[in-house]
């Protein structure tokens, strides 16, 4: 209502660039962007004040030691074991995820119909998976991989060892946590590609006498490429700086060999830095440590994202001028 | 992708197409739609079934938090004092698996457990029962349901109170304690988060001028992706020491510095699906109102809000059920004392941060263990249910606005 009693007493002549000058207008632009700006500001007071106390402790030396037992020696402590144990269950967590990821975005975007009841319920479990909070797949690690298939595998190939083999936290069961977990940002990400694929080539493809699983295969698939990157790049860098799905489920304080085996215990990039903050036998002393331990971190998950934005700003460009 | 760059792709195709087909001189077949074979058809099956995984796994999730929660949801978990004590003396004359079972320990870890160790333990054990005669309380099954839900009058307590505090001899399950601290924290994070994430997503979505979108948006984006354990080391380090210095709370790790971790955490949740919602309402909406005389702003105000108000509700939900789980800032960052107390500048301890912390001190099977899982359901049903009701609105919001468009 209000706008049209704006408009009895606005003069013809008044155009545009008038009308959004008023008092309101700047008011509420004002408003709005000192909300972004203030957001903006979060991001990089956050990311300056890791840099700036991280800078001091950070080097190469810093990331390239550390297989001796000097965790909390400020001075000859280094990260290595925790970036090669991340970067392990990382690459593990990739191989479980890619394929089961892909597969099923393929499915809801060429194959499942519309509106049936099966696709909607797929879309809710994938959206579903990706609400519950990460320290409940923690639990489900537990619970699952662990207490359930990792005894039970104990007990089927292993019987009468006294030895506990699988049923314990391990490198194995962490990625695979972590598989469940980031399965939904495949998902997502991999149907967008998909999407913005346009259907004339499709269409071409099929016309041209190939059969559907020809068309994804040779037409759909290789267009879709930068998008799935994308999303693997989303899933890792998000699965990186997870913590609490990995607590229970083979993450460790200190391991003295590098991760070889699959059931092994591991050190993690995420959880050193909750370890610097409670194991630490000096607090203040070790801080310089926990400072460039957070930088590593954010340096390894940040270029990842970064790449990963740049790909997905270009695949949306490329969707708004084919739509 | 340019037409040039399908024309190639298709191109390629269509020769490799027909080279296959003039090897098998079917060239009647050429134009004809190819029958599926069965290789094929064994594929597709294959995609069909892998589609059906993530159905799998939030039904697997379901079923393995809610099974070892379950001795606390049939009152079979009891952490009473077992009754009947063996004695070190006795070890050798009762059954192992009887043993095993006072013991609480798993087959495997029985089995590497040598005999003289068992006894340390019994003997252990025998000493602590000892010193804990006098306590009247010992013998209660604290994971009965009056004492999770209900204040008790604990001994040393003058009146009835709702504790949580899994240690010593008597372990106090009380959860009212964890849920007021978990709520508390989200209600600071939903404050502080929410007004400035629709704020800047007006922004972003109605006022900014196009190029400053594509900058802004993937920078918001950015937000989300900085892990949770790097947002709660910077409260702990910085943003804590700097609250401390200006207001002075009762503890310098409190459910206020936690609620501000968590906000910053959430920003980008709220943002990205408020965003979603305005750019769902139809161009239409805008021009209109553009049309009518009215400034961009009074468009975006009266008309494009209005019509998303569903999508920003949801938005306000997922913000929830993502605040409600976070773990590690709130560890980091909340000082962790089960305090029941709505005092937003005192230690507080949410239901995440009690199971992150706790399961590692806890016997497998136990009753400490089933208890974990068990506040683990509340916490996987909470955030099923925002989740959902999110979904729920969102879509309808969109169903309603492609039918307008």
């Amino acid at each position: 209502m209000s706008i049209l009693k704006e408009q009895e007493v606005a003069r013809p002549e008044m155009d545009f660039e008038k009308s959004s000058k008023d008092t309101g207008s700047i008011l509420c632009t004002g408003l709005t962007l000192t909300a972004t700006l203030l957001i903006i500001a979060i991001l990089v007071v956050i990311i300056g004040n890791i840099a700036w106390f991280g800078f001091d402790k950070f080097s190469w030396r810093f990331i390239t030691a550390g297989l001796e037992e000097q965790m909390f020696d400020v001075e000859r402590a280094g990260v290595l074991p925790m970036i090669l144990g991340t970067t392990a269950r990382v690459f593990l967590m990739t191989i479980f995820v890619l394929p089961v990821g892909v597969i099923t975005a393929i499915y809801l975007t060429e194959y499942s119909p519309k509106h049936s009841v099966l696709t909607r319920i797929i879309r809710g479990a994938v959206n579903n998976l990706a609400g519950v909070p990460s320290i409940v797949f923690g639990l489900f690690g537990l619970g699952f991989f662990i207490n359930f298939i990792g005894s039970n595998v104990d007990a089927i190939f292993y019987p009468g060892s006294d030895k506990v083999i699988w049923g314990k936290p391990a490198l194995l069961w962490a990625s695979l946590t972590l598989a469940v977990m980031t399965l939904p940002v495949v998902i997502v990400a991999t149907e967008e590609a998909l999407r913005a694929i346009p259907s004339g080539l499709r269409e071409g493809s099929l016309a041209l006498g190939a059969t559907k699983l020809q068309t994804i295969a040779r037409v759909v698939m290789p267009q879709a490429m930068p998008g799935i990157l994308t999303g693997a790049i989303l899933a890792i860098s998000r699965a990186a700086g997870e913590v609490a799905p990995i607590l229970f489920t083979g993450a460790a304080v200190f391991v003295p060999s590098l991760p070889k085996a699959l059931n092994q215990e591991f050190m993690d990039l995420g959880y050193h830095v909750w370890v610097l903050t409670t194991q630490s036998p000096n607090v203040d002393k070790t801080q310089p440590l926990l400072y460039a331990t957070v930088l590593t971190l954010l340096i390894l998950t940040f270029s990842l994202n970064l790449v990963a934005v740049l790909i997905r700003a270009k695949i949306r460009a490329r969707m708004r001028s084919v739509h | 992708m340019g037409g040039r760059e399908c024309q190639a792709v298709l191109s390629a195709l269509l020769v490799e197409i027909m080279e296959n087909q003039a090897k098998s001189e079917n060239w009647e077949k050429v134009g004809r739609p190819r029958r599926l074979n069965f290789l094929e058809f064994i594929v597709e099956k294959g995609i069909f079934f892998i589609s059906l995984s993530a159905i799998f796994m939030v039904l697997l999730i379901c079923v393995f938090i809610f099974k070892e929660a379950m001795p606390i949801f049939l009152g079979k978990a009891n952490s009473a004092d077992a009754t009947e004590h063996i004695a070190p003396a006795d070890m050798d004359k009762i059954p192992k698996e009887k043993l095993r079972s006072h013991l609480g320990m798993s087959p495997k870890e029985f089995a590497a457990t040598p005999p003289e160790n068992l006894r340390m333990i019994l003997e252990v054990r025998a000493e602590a029962k000892a010193e804990q005669q006098d306590s009247p309380e010992s013998t209660l099954d604290t994971t009965e349901w009056k004492y999770i839900l209900k204040p008790f009058q604990w001994s040393g307590y003058d009146k009835p109170e709702n504790i949580w505090q899994p240690v010593g001899n008597v372990h106090k399950y009380n959860i009212w304690p964890l849920v007021v601290g978990s709520l508390k924290v989200t209600i600071i994070a939903l404050l502080f988060s929410v007004p400035i994430s629709l704020l800047a997503a007006i922004y972003v979505s109605q006022l900014a001028p196009g190029k400053t979108r594509e900058v802004i948006k993937p920078v918001i984006e950015m937000l989300a992706g900085i892990p949770s354990i790097v947002i709660g080391a910077f409260a702990l380090l910085s943003l804590a020491s700097f609250v401390d210095t200006w207001l002075h709370p009762t503890h310098r790790l409190n459910a206020f510095i936690a609620g501000i971790a968590l906000g910053i955490s959430v920003i980008p949740v709220v943002f990205s699906i408020a965003e979603d919602a305005l750019t769902s309402v139809p161009r239409s909406f805008l021009q209109a109102a553009l049309a009518l005389g009215s400034s961009k702003w009074q468009a975006a105000w009266h008309v494009v809000v209005p019509a998303a108000l569903p999508g920003i509700f949801a938005a306000v939900i997922l913000g929830f059920g993502r605040a409600m789980g976070e773990t590690m800032i709130v560890l980091m960052a909340s000082g962790n004392a089960s305090i029941m107390s709505w005092n937003f500048f005192q230690s507080t301890r949410t239901i995440t941060a009690t199971i992150a912390s706790e399961m590692g001190e806890t016997v497998f099977g136990g009753h400490h263990y089933s208890m974990l899982f068990m506040i683990g359901s509340v916490l996987f049903v909470i955030a099923f249910v925002s989740n959902l009701a999110g979904d729920f609105v969102m879509t309808r919001l969109k169903k309603r606005m492609e039918g307008n468009s």
